[in-house]
């Protein structure tokens, strides 16, 4: 069985020590993705797999044949930006772009978390089933991914404002 | 890396066969194990991915739940009636990782996660008896400001990082488990090891046993409860000190009490002292400050994890100030 990444089914590679990270730089070419730590730490390298958010570095591309795999290329559709691409461009919200799109990829993953109810470690009531984006919110569900340049400020900016547009 | 085949298992037979090879793992999310294989401190040579196996979770007919193995984390944290009944343990989870391993990591596979001890990882540079048994540890001269104080050995001085397993120490959960020979059921205290003169034993699973299940057993004091985490970074960083606790009071009196520790120890630590001294006494702050002390009494700090001891107590403290003002 095939996995398919961005719509466009692939062959797994022989070789089982393949990362899913490796597997979209190497073998495809798709540099989007990005490798910053290697080992769960930055971010960097998150992916979509069926809509949920994972890092492609602590996975082997063995363990999602059959699966579907979304990367910042598959984001935007016939050459046009993602709206969240846009937000981020239009607060300012990297600097040396590295963890970019580790950040918006995590950031479609997360906002699909949020509409669905799942808490957090700051959410105020667990039984509450809706979840209200606060800042605080927004900050602690993406903190999974680092950004050395500091410019989290535009982050939380540009992902607050496309969820705001979103709903 | 060194290669390794990789199957998926159709079903628990099929996995415990697999699972029973020498040198084989079980593979769940990979959070942890495919990191372990990066850096060579593990080096299987067959992976079975119990992903495919039960991960459902289900409310049993005498109140408790079970969570299948496979079960992702945050679906653990998800659940509507874990979130009510057990929110110590919703908590725990959405306390540890981040959105992307929660959303990979499995219950069983944070069960058997191992230390993060800058030694053990540390293949090429430092003595570690858990990676090397017998090489010697130089956690306990070293750097050890992230490690044990209670229940350590000569040996080791590591901690196990889990949170869900704090909050799982708490409820007393049980480990349901299966190989070749037949199921059986591990109490929850049971599972991990201390290290002693074996730290690279860090469970009491046999080989090739796999984790199948997690059940929660009804135990309806646990929706007042708590857990709270202290961490260098306000996220996203493992516990210093941790704390897993449910509480019952009766008129003011401590009826019931569940507390359990993480980031102290090699394995999750429940204070059976702490609670053997609250149960029947006033829920009074001096009285909880007490039964911390009597708890961490035996605590054998190292050279650079002192404050550990105090700040362990100043969160007993916090936790239980915090239970007795929400139930009075």
């Amino acid at each position: 069985m095939p996995i398919n990444i961005n719509g466009i089914s692939i062959e797994l590679p022989s070789d089982t020590r393949v990362s899913l990270l490796d597997l979209l730089r190497d073998h495809l070419d798709l540099a989007g993705t990005k490798k910053g730590c290697n080992q769960g730490a930055c971010g960097a390298c998150t992916v979509l797999v069926d809509g949920e958010r994972v890092l492609s570095c602590l996975a082997l591309a063995v363990q999602y044949e059959g699966r579907s795999v979304t990367t910042i290329e598959g984001l935007s559709a016939e050459g046009m930006l993602h709206p969240l691409q846009r937000a981020f461009i239009e607060h300012d919200g990297f600097q040396c772009g590295y963890c970019t799109p580790g950040q918006i990829c995590s950031a479609v993953g997360m906002l699909g978390e949020a509409k669905r109810g799942l808490p957090s470690h700051v959410t105020g009531d667990l039984a509450d089933g809706s979840i209200m984006l606060t800042r605080d919110e927004l900050c602690e569900r993406m903190s999974g991914n680092l950004c050395r340049c500091g410019a989290y400020n535009g982050i939380v900016d540009a992902i607050a404002e496309f969820a705001e547009a979103a709903q | 890396m060194n290669t390794f085949t990789y199957a998926r298992a159709t079903d628990v037979a099929d996995a415990v066969r697999q699972g029973g090879e020498v040198n084989a793992k079980y593979l769940g999310g990979g959070t942890n194990l495919v990191d372990l294989m990066r850096e060579t401190l593990e080096r299987p040579s067959a992976l079975v991915d119990v992903t495919g196996l039960s991960s459902a979770i289900t409310e049993r007919e005498d109140g408790g739940i079970l969570i299948g193995a496979a079960a992702k984390n945050t679906a653990v944290a998800e659940h509507r009636v874990i979130r009510t009944r057990y929110p110590l343990l919703a908590r725990a989870i959405l306390a540890g990782a981040s959105g992307q391993i929660r959303n990979m990591a499995t219950v069983g596979g944070n069960l058997l996660q191992r230390t993060r001890c800058t030694y053990f990882y540390d293949d090429d540079g430092s003595r570690c008896n858990k990676r090397d048994p017998g090489q010697g540890c130089d956690a306990i001269e070293g750097f050890n400001r992230i490690h044990a104080i209670l229940g350590a050995s000569p040996s080791c001085v590591a901690t196990h990082p889990s949170d869900m397993c704090v909050a799982l120490a708490a409820l007393d959960a049980l480990v349901h488990v299966t190989c070749s020979q037949g199921q059986r059921i591990i109490a929850f205290a049971d599972l991990h090891r201390l290290p002693g003169d074996h730290p690279e034993i860090e469970t009491t699973l046999r080989p090739g046993e796999l984790v199948t299940a997690v059940e929660l057993r009804f135990l309806p004091f646990a929706q007042h409860s708590i857990y709270r985490k202290v961490r260098d970074r306000a996220s996203y960083a493992f516990a210093l000190i941790s704390v897993a606790a449910a509480m019952e009071l009766d008129n003011g009196t401590v009826t019931n009490v569940r507390l359990a520790l993480g980031g102290v120890a090699h394995k999750p630590w429940r204070a059976l002292k702490l609670e053997a001294s609250l149960k029947g006494q006033p829920a009074t702050e001096k009285n909880f400050l007490a039964a911390a002390d009597e708890e961490l009494a035996d605590a054998k700090p190292l050279a650079h994890n002192k404050f550990k001891v105090e700040l362990a107590k100043r969160t007993i403290l916090a936790v239980l100030a915090e239970l007795a003002g929400d139930l009075s």
